[in-house]
């Protein structure tokens, strides 16, 4: 037995006995159901690495076969499965969130069953669960073949892959039974921050650890965005999640900043979840899979570099935009008011990285559809990174805030960019990972259109609410009074609320399309040939 | 050697390129949040702004958790028809002992920065139920639930001392008479009335919910909505006296 699995073993053994008591002497009903979850999770892990140890041969997989890297690729194909799952979970809740707004008689009054609850299991399903999953999978991945290495340790990465989906179920279960600090994007309690913190460290080491002893001289490109994607979130978690529990047998917690300070800390969290999680690390999927899959080298070396230091520097100072107008001093707001418009430009500048990688391969749009769904993602990109900073502009804001304008742009980038870039990743990783062939071209050419037309749908009804929101609250009569009271607006937005659930409805569909292509190709596709030697080439 | 080769020695070192992502990254925090802790001039100096009473706070809990902000605002703008809708636009200071802080972000339904007294308890209870019994177009949620639930007493004194820890001004006498400030405010007849006023001046004492018997987190969160925008009395505040 290897110092590794002794080592877990052990750790989980006392971490399910701390469970258990945990459990039994839980301050609240939501603390001892998750202390009973953690307690049966690690005995399962401890019963499956013991089966693991009695299968295996005596020696542990050699790092090389015939002199080429033996890839890593279990975790993998768990995070790539499990991604698949919480994307369809996410899409799912938010279209029910999105039909309790047009019909609020789903919310059938029921406390695990209201818009308030849901919220936040859509939004930690889709960014945490689906785009997480999609993250390390493709991270995982993307540094085994970029540094020609097999993955760094042999139980860490199943650690990562399975703590993490272990910490989703935490969050989202809690969600339902109201255990919440009420940080949008932040809102796991101490204890799940607690462990997402654990495995946090151990995916930043696993990574580290194979960059370390890569056999390739360049880090590339790719990497560096994975990189600063790790490291980011780990202190933006650190920093916005600071909180000290009323009991350490009990949900309930007070975070450590109050009032002004606490919005600050928020939005700075907030801010760079998208401009860590949802951009840096979908853009090193960006760098890595669409050079591959057009089987062109990055467009230029040079603007890549631009593109990384400027996207990460800017990136941090953005936060103040979603505080325009509040109790947050003036200064602070032209700050990240100012830094928002400038973000525009190495934002624009990976784009332009991206989508020039196709010269001399336009053509391949007609034929592949995967590839296509990809550049089509990064028009969308281009689109919403565009849309924010002309949003942080303070009058821009004035008429934007509070209103489904700010819903619709994240919508964009986040169906749109993220969505399509995943689905690109996950339609290229899983035929690679199981060496098939993809079932079927044709129903990625129906998800790709089916979706796009979902989005297109949301986007131009929150465009169009939005605005008529913002407008309707500051319209006066000729005498000088508020032309409008509130809930006549709630009426005005009734129609773009069923457009938008529609639009999320078409979505959904386009993902069940593709679960059924993925599983074909796992369980029924044809066996690809023997891939040739990577095409691409480290950053020079 | 040109600049390109420079960078190098990120490229080909994974400490370095980690030690310049850090280096970047911090810039930007540092500077937007550290002075928010020293600068005078970030939360203005108010009459009137309290730390919330026990039941209050259990309001607030229930507010948080039933994820209120995400259709709510508390952060009333300083723009004409925002203070003409709401009220006098939002200061800082009148979150300032807020953990977590509910400014929100979206405004599904109306901001309640100022919802304190705008209506009976009553319509509250009414509308908490079953908001589409009072307002037809609504599309919020009902929480019939809410009157049923008794609040959880044995640990409010625990609630107060963890605020205090986080920087909340609790008093020893408050926190130790916590649970029965709790009950107090739900019955203004009973003895512990007058000593709960002292603790919390101005508070309003009612029976919220309109019920006899144990509070319940319908009091608690109406209790809460009903002081919500009401410690600071705008007649006496001087704008002008907080430019530092």
């Amino acid at each position: 037995m290897t110092m590794g699995e002794a080592g877990l073993t052990s750790a989980l053994a006392v971490f399910a006995f701390a469970s258990f008591l945990g459990a039994a002497m839980g301050h609240d009903a939501a603390f001892s159901f998750h202390a009973s979850l953690a307690c049966v999770a690690s005995l399962i892990s401890v019963v499956m690495i013991g089966n693991r140890y009695l299968d295996r041969p005596a020696a542990l997989p050699p790092a090389e076969i015939g002199g080429r890297p033996n890839y890593y690729l279990g975790p993998i194909k768990f995070a790539s499965a499990m991604a698949m799952f919480w994307g369809i979970a996410g899409f799912s809740v938010g279209l029910m969130i999105a039909m309790q707004l047009a019909w609020p008689a789903l919310n059938f009054d029921l406390p695990w069953t209201t818009f308030g609850r849901l919220r936040p299991l859509h939004t930690s399903a889709v960014i945490f669960a689906f785009g997480g999953n999609v993250l390390i999978a493709s991270s995982f991945y993307v540094v085994q073949k970029t540094c020609r290495t097999r993955l760094a340790g042999d139980l860490a990465p199943w650690f990562v892959v399975v703590g993490y989906n272990f910490f989703i179920l935490i969050a989202g279960t809690g969600y339902l039974l109201g255990v919440t600090q009420s940080k949008e994007y932040a809102e796991p309690e101490w204890y799940a921050d607690f462990w997402l913190t654990i495995v946090w460290v151990t995916y930043l080491l696993v990574f580290l650890m194979t960059l370390v002893k890569r056999k390739e001289p360049h880090i590339f490109v790719a990497n560096w965005f994975y990189l600063a994607f790790i490291i980011t979130i780990a202190v933006l978690h650190l920093g916005n999640n600071a909180a000290l529990p009323v009991s350490f047998l009990g949900s309930k917690s007070y975070i450590a900043w109050g009032g002004v300070q606490d919005a600050m800390f928020q939005w700075w969290y907030g801010h760079n979840a998208v401009g860590f999680f949802l951009t840096a690390g979908f853009l090193a999927i960006m760098y890595y899979f669409i050079p591959k899959r057009a089987q062109r080298p990055v467009y230029s070396y040079r603007l890549s570099i631009i593109h990384f230091w400027a996207l990460i520097f800017l990136y941090i100072w953005a936060g103040p935009h979603h505080l325009h107008y509040t109790a947050l001093p003036d200064w602070a707001q032209t700050l990240g008011m100012t830094f928002s418009i400038m973000l525009w430009m190495p934002s624009w500048g990976g784009m332009i990285n991206g989508l020039m990688t196709l010269s001399g391969a336009w053509d391949k749009l007609r034929t592949d559809p995967v590839l296509r769904m990809m550049v089509v993602s990064v028009a969308f990109y281009g689109m919403s990174t565009f849309e924010g900073p002309m949003m942080s502009i303070k009058v821009v804001n004035s008429l934007s805030h509070y209103t489904d304008w700010t819903i619709g742009h994240v919508h964009s980038g986040a169906l749109g960019w993220v969505g399509f870039v995943s689905f690109g990743a996950l339609y290229c990783l899983i035929p690679w990972l199981w060496n098939r062939q993809l079932y079927s071209l044709k129903l990625v050419n129906w998800h790709f259109w089916i979706s796009t037309i979902g989005i297109v749908l949301y986007i131009s009804a929150m465009w169009v609410s939005g605005i008529l929101q913002g407008l309707m609250w500051r319209a006066y009569t000729s005498l000088g009074f508020l032309e409008y009271s509130f809930i006549e607006s709630v009426e005005a937005m009734h129609p773009f609320y069923i457009i938008r659930a529609a639009g999320g409805a078409l979505f959904l569909i386009g993902a069940l399309i593709m679960a059924v292509n993925l599983w074909m190709t796992v369980n029924a596709g044809k066996a690809s040939e023997a891939e040739g030697a990577a095409a691409l080439q480290p950053a020079e | 050697m040109s600049f390109w080769n420079r960078h190098k020695i990120f490229e080909k070192n994974s400490t370095i390129l980690i030690a310049g992502i850090l280096v970047v990254i911090a810039i930007g925090g540092l500077v937007e949040i550290t002075p928010l802790f020293y600068l005078k001039s970030t939360i203005e100096a108010v009459d009137g702004v309290r730390p919330y009473t026990p039941l209050e706070l259990a309001g607030r809990n229930i507010y948080v958790r039933e994820g209120c902000y995400l259709c709510h605002s508390q952060m009333i703008r300083p723009l004409r028809d925002e203070v003409e809708r709401y009220g006098h636009y939002s200061l800082a200071a009148e979150s300032m002992y807020d953990h977590p802080f509910q400014w929100g972000s979206k405004r599904t339904g109306p901001d309640l920065a100022r919802v304190g007294g705008k209506y009976s308890d009553d319509w509250h209870v009414t509308h908490l139920i079953n908001p589409r019994s009072i307002v037809p177009q609504s599309v919020m949620p009902g929480y019939p639930s809410l009157a049923k639930m008794e609040l959880d007493l044995s640990d409010v004194v625990a609630h107060l001392q963890t605020n205090r820890a986080v920087g909340v001004p609790y008093t020893d006498e408050q926190i130790a008479n916590a649970a029965a400030d709790l009950k107090a405010q739900v019955d203004p007849d009973s003895a512990g009335s007058d000593a709960f006023q002292k603790r919390y001046p101005k508070a309003v004492l009612r029976n919220f919910d309109g019920k006899a018997g144990n509070p319940t987190e319908l009091d608690a969160l109406i209790a809460y909505l009903q002081m919500l925008g009401t410690l600071v009395d705008f007649k006496l505040y001087n704008e002008k006296a907080n430019l530092r």
